[in-house]
């Protein structure tokens, strides 16, 4: 087994003892115990594995962990700081923007990748790149609404 | 252990009643407060609770079994003031276990985070025949009702003997109870400490009405919702135990297919990695699913496959295959449709063909198995969790308290989890392996060996009068199932009749079962009829309706949506229909754009009136009745599973369509609150007026009248 490769997320390194030809998704999963970052279909269509690798929203299911560890990754579990929530956290709360919430980490990453590349998506923009995420529970609604919401308060707390 | 899928014999309408055996609880009341601390405990032994629970109203001719007596709740206030309710039931997205929490504080006057639920444990929980059924409400609220307003009498009990006072006098409210009269008060911690107290109570005391409500009826968020948004809520498939290994099991290349013959000396081969092989069951443990992956890409079997229907002949089929309908219980008649037909001014004939469709619920089917001393624990997200825990006791030959089956609040199911599959294999993985094993299906697994849906055939005759009254009413159901197979609508002369088919695929629940083919195919032919009639399509209705909830769902969707509504754009088409189940009324209007040159079809706008009695939570109802509507849009429009030669053809989600963000319409949901009426389930009934208000927009739009479901897999072909 290669002992040699090591990937950042949320901002610490870790060593990674699967092989390297093993999605990213089951070495943070099962490896490193992110239990946020969710299997869907592990053929890249529902989006529930989603994070950011180098800020961009990826598909952990379908990249290799050799390929992502040359970047720094964040999961769901890293946007919470000192117990305050991630903006983007906060209003799929305050929005009620889940029920079985499975969904729910790949949609909030997704969204995370979006805002920070445009602070102000329209309506249009969000269901397009949300387009690649799967809620089975019908919640998309609220989905938009919690990301239009977390689009202000990242505003207003950049300003 | 030679099929490891039991085997899965139809029932009708409701596939999962296959088995219900007596079921003993077994924990001691002493085991009880040993467990929890000492406090105040109440239990409800309902004698009829059982039978409500399964049979659903307005069909008990349908079910008859014999049910036991038994406890089937219970609440606990601990020396610490937290409630602690019981219940068999599980969370899977419908967010019971907010609106029961909200019940048990609303009744026993505590605050809402004070409550705590403990959900489908089948060690810690009273015995619950499953989640389903849109039952969870309409049992749960009345008995949590009975359960905290008992307690809340033995507390006050407690503290007339403290103070010597006669109870009458006493309010409990604000988690203690006071003494008008002295100005003393007591918390209930306080008055729980050092006390064992236990009690039964009888099923009939009165409940607080829903018009005193004061936690119940609020719009509170889901329970526990931080742990979703920050991703730390453990679902079954993130569970890890010490030692757990993973395991994959080898899936047959097609339905009924026999093992001829097994080469597993590779696998074996490899470090780490178990075999087992029991009869056709043949599975692998590894310590990372990666690992076991490839072990099981390493096996080389034999396959002797046997012919299959294909989706191609499956309509054909079912009407072929129908058993000779000799039970009275498929049919119902009054008066008689020849002579209503003989009168009519006008008579209509169609056929509806419903497709099989899949739950994909985003969390597949899940199980972490634990063997500790021939004891059994199974983490698994199913919908009954006692009914999995008796079919692991007997697919292994142990009595049923040595199973203990948990279901962590579950990433969905929407009717698709109620069997044991997953937690099974994980048990019998877990059992040669000698260390816990987890099992956690892939996507393609999950949408070809899960269960679907049934497909089915409908056909539909009618006769109306020349001032549009109907005269008569023939329908008839192949195979899909009886759920909303009545018609709500006023005809003398009515003939139904579910034909059973014995099962091509392997079928069971779905939301709102098969009340969304039959609402389907009635609620399209009574547009047709409308049209048939030259009369607004609401009207035509309203005309022959006189069920008094189904028409205030009708009137409040038809007005938030402003029905009847003036085209203003080409391939513009508007259409309603409404239907009741299960004890909830639902009316649904939609709005649709069809491109007509590139076929492209689009639903605009959604508007979804539902009534369900007393409303306990607006905001969890709300998302109950926007995610059916968004669940409903996949079967109305394109989702089918296809089939040949044994083997789904398009199990995955790039091939089997499922409703995305674009698809998605304005969604509207008018909540109709009945305070003077107790709550029923909402689960379920929101999304069977979808695809035909979609189906006769379509026909508004086109002209074309689309009678099956899914309508436009492929789009609309310009026509």
């Amino acid at each position: 087994m290669a002992r040699s490769l090591e990937i950042e997320v949320n901002g610490k390194r870790h060593p990674v003892n699967y092989p390297p030809d093993t999605p990213l998704l089951y070495v943070l999963h099962d490896e490193l115990g992110l239990t946020g970052t969710k299997y869907g279909c592990g053929e890249g269509q529902c989006g529930a594995c989603t994070v950011l690798i180098g800020g961009a929203p990826r598909r952990s299911c379908q990249i290799p962990v050799s390929a992502a560890a040359v970047k720094p990754i964040t999961t769901i579990e890293g946007l919470e700081k000192e117990g305050k929530l991630h903006p983007i956290q906060q209003a799929f709360l305050d929005a009620g923007a889940f029920q079985c919430a499975f969904c729910t980490s790949g949609m909030v990453m997704s969204s995370l990748g979006l805002l920070q590349t445009n602070a102000n998506p329209k309506r249009e923009e969000i269901v397009q790149l949300l387009q690649g995420n799967i809620c089975r529970c019908g919640t998309h609604p609220r989905v938009i609404e919690a990301v239009q919401h977390a689009a202000k308060m990242m505003q207003e707390r950049a300003r | 252990m030679n099929a490891m899928l039991p085997d899965f014999s139809a029932e009708p309408e409701r596939f999962e009643f296959n088995a219900s055996p007596i079921h003993k609880f077994d924990l001691a009341r002493r085991e009880f407060f040993k467990l929890l601390g000492a406090g105040v405990v109440v239990f409800v032994v309902a004698q009829d609770a059982l039978a409500a629970q399964e049979t659903p109203a307005g069909s008990s001719s349908f079910h008859n079994e014999e049910l036991p007596k038994e406890i089937t709740s219970w609440l606990h206030v601990g020396e610490e003031g937290v409630v602690t309710g019981f219940t068999g039931k599980a969370e899977v997205g419908q967010n019971i276990r907010t609106s029961i929490s909200q019940t048990i504080a609303d009744e026993l006057r505590v605050p809402f985070e004070s409550v705590r639920l403990v959900m489908a444990d089948t060690s810690l929980t009273p015995f619950d025949a499953g989640t389903f059924g849109s039952r969870t409400t309409p049992s749960m609220t009345p008995q949590f009702r009975r359960v905290a307003e008992a307690a809340r009498n033995l507390l006050i009990r407690v503290a007339a003997k403290e103070w010597n006072v006669a109870p009458e006098g006493l309010i409990a409210a604000d988690a203690k109870v006071t003494d008008p009269a002295s100005k003393r008060s007591l918390s209930y911690a306080e008055l729980a400490r050092g006390k064992t107290l236990a009690q039964n109570l009888p099923s009939e005391d009165p409940v607080t009405p829903a018009t005193e409500w004061k936690v119940a009826g609020k719009p509170l968020p889901k329970v526990g919702g931080r742990a979703f948004v920050t991703g730390s809520h453990q679902y079954t498939s993130d569970i890890r135990l010490e030692g757990m290994l993973y395991g994959k099991v080898l899936r047959a290349p097609s339905f009924g297919a026999t093992l001829a013959s097994l080469d597993d000396s590779a696998a074996k081969a490899m470090s780490d990695v178990t075999v087992v092989r029991d009869g056709d069951f043949v599975g692998v443990t590894a310590p990372s699913s990666h690992q076991a992956q490839k072990a099981l890409e390493a096996i080389r079997a034999q396959w002797k496959e046997v012919p299959q229907v294909s989706s191609k002949e499956i309509f054909s089929y079912l009407k072929k295959n129908a058993e000779p309908s000799s039970n009275e219980r498929f049919r119902h008649q009054r008066g008689s449709v020849d002579e209503g037909l003989a009168a009519a001014a006008h008579r209509l004939e169609t056929t509806h063909n419903v497709a099989y469709i899949a739950h994909a619920p985003l969390e597949p089917r899940a199980a972490v198995a634990q063997w500790t001393e021939g004891k059994l624990a199974v983490w698994t997200g199913t919908q009954r969790p006692f009914a999995n825990r008796d079919e692991l006791a007997s697919v292994f030959h142990i009595p049923e308290s040595s199973v203990r089956v948990f279901v962590p609040d579950t990433g969905a199911a929407y009717g698709g989890k109620h069997t044991s599959d997953a937690a099974i294999e994980a048990a019998r993985l877990a059992k040669a392996a000698g260390k816990p094993v987890k099992v956690v299906w892939t996507r393609e697994e999950e949408f070809t060996w899960a269960y679907f849906r049934p497909a089915g055939v409908i056909e539909v005759k009618s006769g109306i009068s020349k001032d549009g009254k109907l005269t008569a009413w023939e329908f008839h159901n192949y195979h899909s199932g009886m759920s909303g197979i009545e018609t709500p609508y006023e005809v003398a002369n009515q003939h139904t009749e579910y034909h059973q088919v014995p099962l091509v695929l392997r079928s069971g629940s779905y939301r709102g079962l098969a009340a969304t083919a039959n609402h389907f195919a009635r609620e399209s032919h009574m547009d047709a009829l409308a049209q048939v009639a030259q009369m607004d399509a609401l009207e035509f209705r309203l005309k022959n309706l006189s069920e008094g909830r189904t028409r205030a769902v009708l009137e409040a969707a038809a007005k938030s949506f402003g029905w009847p509504r003036q085209k203003t754009q080409p391939g513009q088409g508007f259409g309603l229909a409404c239907g009741f189940e299960k004890g909830g009324y639902v009316a649904t209007c939609a709005e649709v754009a069809v491109n007509r040159a590139s076929g492209d079809v689009r639903v605009v706008r959604a508007v979804a009136a539902f009534e369900c009695g007393a409303i306990v939570n607006p905001d969890g109802l709300r998302n109950q009745v926007v995610g059916a509507i968004v669940q409903g849009l996949g079967g109305a429009l394109f989702e089918a599973v296809e089939f040949e030669h044994g083997r789904i053809t398009n199990p995955h989600f790039a091939s089997y369509r499922v409703p995305r963000f674009r698809d998605v319409p304005e969604i509207e949901a008018v909540l109709l609150d009945r305070k003077d009426i107790p709550s029923a389930g909402a689960g379920e009934t929101p999304i069977m007026a979808i695809a035909p208000a979609v189906g006769n927009a379509l026909f508004d739009a086109t002209g074309i009248r689309l009678n099956n479901l899914p309508m436009v897999p492929k789009g609309l072909r310009a026509a």
